[in-house]
């Protein structure tokens, strides 16, 4: 590891008076043992270890991100402003330079939040790096970031919102959706058209362990990464893929996930997932904390880590070479792609049936986007909730051109009232939402 | 009558105060080479010709712990450390005579490894080859489990001459302060317990029965053969006296700050509430982070007698003193000089502050009044500054529940209390920078012996429930027992309630005093599997607060109405 300390900024909040029901995994007791970990081995009391009270989020900056139906107060809790908040106070911290990096651990989650929220699915209701990104640029003008999800699932909401966003780069590493929610990321979900491999997804065989990880991060992550030199690196820290984790089928450790943070080195972590709340989290965290600060974290470990015992198969080792292999192709051979994706068109739809697992509720969406060499493209939204609400969108991207922008304030306005039950304009560049 | 001494670094000050009104104080200097001495000397001062049948009791601040630790007179304490995994073994080091041992206790106090025997027996020989003869054992979690630290105890024998286990110093989590606690305890025993043996001779030579107490870090007291067991308490206590004398003083329910402004530092503090606020884990000694319970405090390097100099275009104070101001004699410039050259304040030879004012109005080529003005206003602006970085501080501490978010209290304070040297010179300049009124408190000149007079015994406890595991820890009081499995929230609020009142009573407190608070409050249900409730993880910490005893606070609201 790296032996030159840095200093690090903590977020923590634990939301002990938060759950999605009391059974839940989203509940009360989910960084209980983590908080007692972080407090016992005297993380806070370290010269280059600082903790901040996170901020609140505002209205403005879900609006910024999401598309909210009826609006965003209707869809979130006072805990979601505190854990995006939590996030923004990262990212405030790390571009004050008052820190070298930041770790927002707080709940609620959200990268399954997608552009447009009609309730909450996959734990999640707001996508509070979505939500930080775009407050980065908002204050602080332009940025290419580069969001690196390690979560055991697929961050489909992060990947609906940075979708069209070249100026985003999205890679998902998580457990084959084959086998697990939401059951998607696979290798040729690689972006819109106007921003096409600029979303990467690495799907991994049940069972990976470690070695898997690093061998994606060596030989496919840092290596694009490399290439897209990002301003700035954000890590979505979900830490279910650890081998005791419940609700997923992967093999990783605490040493792990510490080397792989390390290796990383992201400008801002944010816990995402991460469910087996007692014999990893503690240590993860621990683990992940340390990188991040450039202290020895080769003790930290498990209780009942046995390396051996969680080793991946030589054969998912193939596996994953070969995948890495064919996904450095895709993105080294982007540029092409695209001009077979577009084939001279000017809009291109794409159609989306979306399921809300925790609210219960099914959307269907029309999003279509315009074919744009200058910007992220113009697009529009039809959709059509189980809740009964039916909503169309104007979205106008960040550092838009001239001509996206026209037709879109030209659509809004010619977009009768009454037609359906809200209709939005979201322009992010002056940071305009409006609904009628 | 109540006695109350405070054995400061220079001052011994004493106070008689004779049904809570002050019948007679007396200042000694302090002989650091006996202490003993400075305390009959004071005692004697202020209690020669009174009726011992007539004292209900003495108060002692010392410095004599504090000054152990900082000047370096310890002993060697042979450290045996339960780590397990987490931070590096070299990160936790604290001396040379550290080792570490098998076993490990998780976040849950369940035992995940054993001890080893023969490691532990070698690391005892190591101890008794280099004449080591105090002994710290400290395990990680130990607080959710002592069973580790007794276990290690059992194997060596009893021929160290004391043992201090880390489960007993604290009920916070934080290893590495356990650790420092834990060894500070050890090191300075001997030393402590020298000086209650001492003490309580002097008292068999007189003729008095009155309990005597030690004034602890966090303003509370504790019965003198009481403390003899946690010589840690005792240090820090000078500042503790200081805060307590302020509330003592001036007896209100407010939000507040006290400053205590001296010749080289200023020591800031505020109240809740009228109740003088608590450091979050412990205090802090040369460097030792530590789970001392003790009060709040932050000190700055800027006095009356600081040295002011101009420097790189600009004024510069602090944070040494070269001793006293100008106007005393002293070498440079200070403060001091300033205040008395504005005409704030007429001690001093007035023509030697001028002339140490001018020095430094030469080199910016301005007027002596200028100059002592600028002096003036930025040692108050550096002060409120301090104060309000504090304040900003405390009210911005991270918490973790939405409802404290939302709901948390805020400390808004409505006056500052001074006192010290240039209190009633900087006083109206203070005030209104802060934006709130100021308080010059009666007395102040022996507000550290008033302090410890009135100050009650204090302590706290944590108690961590299990009713998945069945078990329930205080750790402070060594008490791990088997409970129901319906073990509530209500039962664990009514055991931790019961064994602080005991424990405070053990301390020499008495019931009228016994202001029992819960301070933290929390159950998780714990689920496992699939949404199956396992049982409840419940966490309460309660305490005595820091206050004054009920007689004082009785007699000063009748005074008042
Ligand atoms: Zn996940
Ligand atoms: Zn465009």
């Amino acid at each position: 590891m790296s032996d030159s300390k840095r200093k690090t900024g903590l977020i923590f909040f634990p939301a002990f008076d938060w759950a999605i029901s009391p059974t839940h995994p989203e509940r009360e007791e989910r960084l209980l043992y983590t908080q007692d970990q972080v407090f016992e081995e005297g993380l806070l009391d370290l010269d280059n270890i600082v903790e901040f009270k996170p901020g609140l989020a505002t209205t403005q900056d879900i609006n910024r991100v999401h598309i909210c139906v009826p609006d965003a107060p209707s869809v979130i809790t006072q805990s979601h402003l505190i854990s995006a908040g939590g996030a923004i106070t990262a990212a405030e911290k790390v571009m004050q330079k008052e820190v070298d990096n930041a770790f927002a651990i707080v709940r609620p989650p959200g990268h399954h939040a997608m552009r447009v929220v009609h309730g909450a699915r996959g734990f999640c209701n707001i996508n509070i790096e979505a939500i930080m990104v775009e407050y980065i640029r908002h204050k602080y003008g332009p940025k290419k970031i580069a969001i690196v999800d390690t979560d055991c699932h697929h961050g489909d909401g992060s990947q609906d919102i940075f979708w069209h966003d070249p100026n985003t780069l999205y890679i998902s590493v998580h457990q084959d959706g084959r086998t697990i929610f939401p059951g998607s990321g696979f290798p040729d979900e690689f972006g819109g058209p106007n921003a096409l491999g600029y979303t990467i997804n690495m799907p991994f065989p049940t069972n990976t362990s470690d070695e898997g990880f690093l061998f994606t991060l060596d030989n496919l992550i840092l290596p694009i990464l490399d290439e897209f030199k990002p301003d700035l690196i954000i890590n979505s820290a979900g830490q279910d893929n650890h081998y005791g984790d419940p609700i997923t089928d992967m093999s990783c450790s605490a040493q792990g996930y510490a080397i792989l943070n390390d290796r990383l080195s992201p400008d801002i972590a944010v816990l995402e997932g991460g469910y087996s709340i007692e014999s990893a989290l503690p240590y993860t965290n621990v683990g992940i904390i340390l990188a991040m600060a450039g202290i020895d974290y080769s003790h930290v470990t498990e209780p009942d880590y046995n390396p051996e015992a969680i080793r991946q198969t030589p054969r998912i080792t193939q596996q994953i070479e070969q995948q890495v292999s064919y996904i450095y192709n895709l993105w080294k051979n982007r540029e092409s792609q695209r001009a077979e994706l577009i084939k001279g068109g000017e809009y291109l739809r794409r159609d989306k049936g979306i399921f809300y697992d925790t609210d219960g509720i099914s959307e269907h969406q029309e999003e279509t986007v315009r074919i744009c060499n200058e910007c992220g493209g113009l697009i529009t939204i039809r959709s059509k909730a189980s809740t009964g609400n039916n909503i169309f969108a104007v979205v106008i991207p960040g550092q838009s051109c001239p001509t996206c922008r026209e037709k879109g304030e030209k659509i809004f306005k010619s977009t009768a009232e009454g037609s359906y039950n809200y209709i939005y304009f979201q322009d992010r560049d002056r940071d305009i939402f409006l609904v009628k | 009558m109540i006695i109350g001494i405070d054995v400061g670094g220079t001052h011994t000050d004493a106070v008689l105060l004779d049904r809570f009104k002050i019948k007679k104080t007396a200042k000694v200097i302090t002989n650091q080479e006996n202490l003993i001495k400075s305390l009959m000397e004071a005692t004697e001062a202020i209690f020669d010709g009174e009726d011992p049948g007539e004292l209900e009791k003495v108060v002692l601040s010392t410095t004599i712990s504090t000054n152990a630790i900082v000047q370096g007179k310890t002993d060697r304490v042979g450290m045996i450390l339960a780590a397990g995994p987490g931070l590096s073994p070299e990160m936790l080091r604290i001396n040379e005579d550290t080792h570490f041992t098998s076993g490990y206790v998780n976040h849950r106090g369940i035992r995940v490894a054993g001890t080893n025997r023969g490691e532990v027996s070698g690391i005892e020989d190591t101890f008794k080859k280099e004449g080591i003869n105090h002994v710290g054992i400290v395990g990680k979690f130990s607080t959710r489990n002592p069973g580790l630290e007794t276990e290690i105890a059992d194997i060596i024998d009893n021929s160290f001459r004391h043992i201090s286990f880390g489960h007993r110093m604290s009920g916070n989590l934080n290893f590495p302060r356990r650790i420092a606690t834990t060894y500070l305890n050890a090191a300075i025993w001997d030393t402590y317990n020298a000086f209650v043996k001492n003490v309580m001779e002097y008292v068999g030579r007189t003729n008095t029965t009155a309990p005597i107490y030690i004034l602890k870090a966090d303003g509370g007291t504790t019965g003198i053969s009481q403390s003899a067991g946690y010589p840690g308490g005792s240090i820090l206590s000078g500042p503790a006296a200081s805060i307590m004398g302020i509330l003592s003083l001036t007896n209100d329910s407010k939000d507040a700050v006290a400053l205590d402004i001296g010749g080289t530092t200023t020591d800031i503090a505020i109240f809740a509430g009228g109740t003088p606020l608590l450091e979050p884990l412990g205090v802090t000694i040369e460097g030792h982070k530590t789970l001392i319970r003790g009060l709040l405090t932050k000190s700055i390097g800027i006095g009356g007698d600081s040295r002011v100099r101009y420097e790189d275009g600009r004024l510069v104070i602090g944070p040494e003193r070269d001793g006293p101001a100008a106007a005393f004699g002293g070498p440079s410039p200070t403060p001091t000089d300033a205040m008395i050259a504005l005409g704030l304040t007429d001690i001093g030879d007035r023509g030697k502050a001028l002339k140490a004012v001018e020095e430094i109005a030469g080199v910016k080529n301005c007027s002596i009044e200028e100059m002592a003005k600028e002096m003036f206003d930025l040692v108050c602006r550096k002060i409120t500054s301090a104060v309000n970085e504090m304040l900003l501080e405390i009210n911005n501490k991270p918490v973790y529940t939405v409802h404290e978010i939302f709901e948390g209290k805020k400390i808004k304070p409505e006056v500052v209390y001074i006192v010290g040297g240039p209190a009633r010179p900087m006083a109206p300049y203070i005030d209104k920078m802060l934006g709130f009124p100021s308080c010059i408190p009666e007395h102040a000149e022996v507000a550290n012996a008033i302090g410890a007079a009135l100050a009650r015994t204090t302590t706290e406890l944590t108690l961590l429930a299990d009713t998945e595991k069945g078990e329930m820890t205080i750790a402070e009081e060594g008490i791990q027992v088997r409970i129901p499995d319906g073990f509530t929230r209500e039962d664990a609020i009514s055991v931790c309630e019961d064994k602080l009142r005991e424990r405070a009573l053990r301390m020499g407190a008495r019931e009228d005093d016994l202001d029992i608070e819960v301070i933290e409050d929390q159950v998780f249900n714990m689920i496992r599997g699939m949404g199956y409730s396992t049982g409840k993880n419940i966490r309460i910490k309660a305490q005595v607060k820091p206050g004054l005893i009920a007689g004082f606070r009785k007699e000063a609201s009748n005074v008042r109405q």
